[in-house]
């Protein structure tokens, strides 16, 4: 399930570009994030994808075939759609929200039920909260839901549009880890969407740095980006960052590991003497205290 | 002590089987409930598809608003005087005029209703592949139901308490007793006849109210006219337009 992009543009109604010429391949069963700061046209182009917004020009085409051609309501059910605020029905409860998109395509009720618990245990919830309705639950809580909603219908494509935005540094460094655990066993072609380089690095095997107008800076592995900024854009957007992913040996270090500071002082990660390998804790700001690592508490 | 001569007059059995030769309070009572819930029903059928139309796709909202505007402003009596002399007396010009009266509280009700439902969360299902009719059946219209049903409630008062004005035309309501008890100083019939009245018009509101309530979705938090984002917070939306206007 590969999706690609042909020279698609989005103009909308009132006069706002958000999208000028936007070509680019995404693979498939791979995380492609899509990270730029706020207003670069990112949902804009998300949302492409599943018909939410058709282009004004341009085409975009899912393992080949123009989507124009796919009637939006069934193009959508057959695409798994996580956004920020979790967008569950208030009204039912977390299985029956889970259950939705099956039941509309006539999966009997019971067998909807079952699979939504069963998809509950998949992203880390307890069954005891199938009952509850979504004014119930955590902000974690919740987009664990949505990730269980966006998979309910066992999508080959998975769009998140800053799935894990809202929630705290804690509860989201959970859910980034529990969705490389997920991807790592489905296998989807999931298209994520950040402003975090961070999140954007961790997630992504390919990761498209976008400038405003949806112009892409540079398309890579996270490997690539790091050690190789296309131009002064690149190097600015994970410029900000690149000084504190200098880290230096801390000095007043003592026994066998030795304490990694970043430029600004911050504890970053220790060096082990053991395997002499280096553990990074990440640059995320809540990396900037260690001691946040030693209290990681679940959000369940 | 009128008030208590009128209770007493209400209590009387003999007012039950005919006043003035004309038909007692249970006949009254029963012409008042038929003109109210032929009136309601007929208006409900069709305001509320309109409304629900109007609030879905966000198109000709000034037009119902203008709509509402333009009946409330007329004097009740007037308007019923107006249309009943130039449709003619009977069943159905009476009823044209209930049913017109109680079309814009329901209008309202219905469109702030689902205007009131989170714009994320019609996104969303919309995003999850339900079809438009699937988005207003199964999300919109459960959601706005509390708001709805508020449209409804004040629809009725609104029509019970016309209804009482058209026995100046001959029709039959409580509102005969008010009319024959004030031309012929009967001050007692005329004061049982405001009681029922209002007693009727109470009766219907605690039962609509009650109906409100059950019509708050489960998730939602309780309380009718307010909406919920998707972290569960409620922001109070006053249902424009709908003023309860209970009288004239
Ligand atoms: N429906 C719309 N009508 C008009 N303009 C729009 C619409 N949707 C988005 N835009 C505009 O298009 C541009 C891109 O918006 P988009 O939502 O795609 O940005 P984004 O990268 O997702 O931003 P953010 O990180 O803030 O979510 C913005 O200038 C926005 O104002
Ligand atoms: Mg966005």
């Amino acid at each position: 399930m590969s999706i690609e992009f042909r020279h698609v543009s989005k103009t909308f109604p009132d006069g706002t570009t958000a999208v000028e010429d936007f070509s680019l391949t995404i693979p498939s069963r791979e995380t492609t994030v899509l990270v730029g700061s706020s207003g670069c046209g990112k949902t804009t182009l998300l949302r492409m994808i599943n018909r939410m917004v058709d282009p004004s020009s341009g085409s975009i085409l899912i393992d080949g075939k123009d989507i124009a051609e796919i009637p939006p309501v069934g193009l959508r059910r057959s695409i798994g759609y996580v956004m920020q605020n979790s967008g569950l029905l208030p009204h039912r409860t977390v299985a029956d929200n889970v259950a939705t998109v099956p039941m509309l395509t006539g999966v009997p009720k019971r067998k909807a039920r079952e699979d939504a618990l069963a998809l509950l245990d998949r992203v880390g919830l307890d069954r005891a909260l199938a009952g509850r309705y979504p004014s119930q639950l955590s902000g974690g809580q919740q987009q664990r839901v949505g990730v269980a909603r966006g998979l309910a219908v066992d999508p080959n494509i998975l769009l998140m549009d800053e799935p894990f935005g809202a929630v705290d540094p804690i509860v989201r460094d959970e859910l980034q880890q529990e969705l490389l655990r997920l991807q790592g066993t489905l296998g989807k072609t999931v298209v994520f969407v950040t402003h975090d380089i961070d999140e954007a690095f961790l997630l992504g095997n390919q990761v498209v740095i976008l400038q405003r107008g949806g112009r892409i800076a540079q398309v890579g592995t996270p490997k690539e980006i790091l050690a190789n900024p296309a131009n002064e854009f690149v190097a600015d957007f994970i410029g900000a960052k690149r000084g504190k992913r200098r880290l230096r040996i801390d000095e007043t270090g003592r026994g066998e590991d030795v304490l990694l500071v970043d430029a600004a002082g911050y504890a970053a990660g220790v060096l082990s003497a053991d395997d002499a390998r280096l553990v990074l804790t990440g640059s995320g700001p809540k990396s900037r205290s260690v001691s946040n690592k030693t209290d990681q508490a679940g959000d369940a | 002590m009128l008030l208590l001569q009128g209770i007493a007059w209400i209590f009387a059995p003999a007012n039950w089987a005919s006043v003035n030769s004309g038909l007692g309070i249970g006949g009254e009572i029963l012409s008042h409930l038929f003109y109210t819930v032929l009136s309601v029903a007929i208006a409900a059928v069709v305001a509320v598809p309109i409304g629900l139309a109007i609030g879905h796709t966000g198109r000709g909202r000034g037009g119902a608003i203008l709509i509402g505007n333009v009946v409330r402003a007329f004097p009740t009596l007037g308007l019923l005087a107006i249309l009943l002399i130039l449709l003619g007396f009977g069943l159905i010009p009476t009823l044209v005029v209930f049913v017109l009266l109680g079309i814009p509280p329901l209008l309202a009700g219905a469109y702030a209703g689902v205007e009131s439902v989170d714009r994320q969360t019609v996104d969303a299902a919309r995003a999850m592949g339900m079809t438009e009719w699937q988005i207003l059946m199964k999300v919109e219209l459960p959601l706005a139901a509390p708001l709805l049903l508020g449209g409804l409630r004040s629809s009725t008062l609104q029509i019970i308490a016309t209804v009482a004005l058209v026995s100046e035309f001959g029709s039959d309501s409580l509102g005969a007793f008010i009319i024959s008890g004030a031309a012929t100083q009967d001050y007692v019939e005329m004061i049982g006849g405001s009681i029922l009245v209002t007693v009727l018009a109470l009766l219907a509101d605690a039962l609509l109210a009650g109906a409100q309530r059950l019509t708050v979705p489960r998730g939602v938090p309780r309380g009718a006219g307010g909406r919920t984002t998707a972290g569960g917070r409620r922001i109070l939306t006053a249902p424009s337009g709908a003023p309860i206007s209970e009288g004239n």
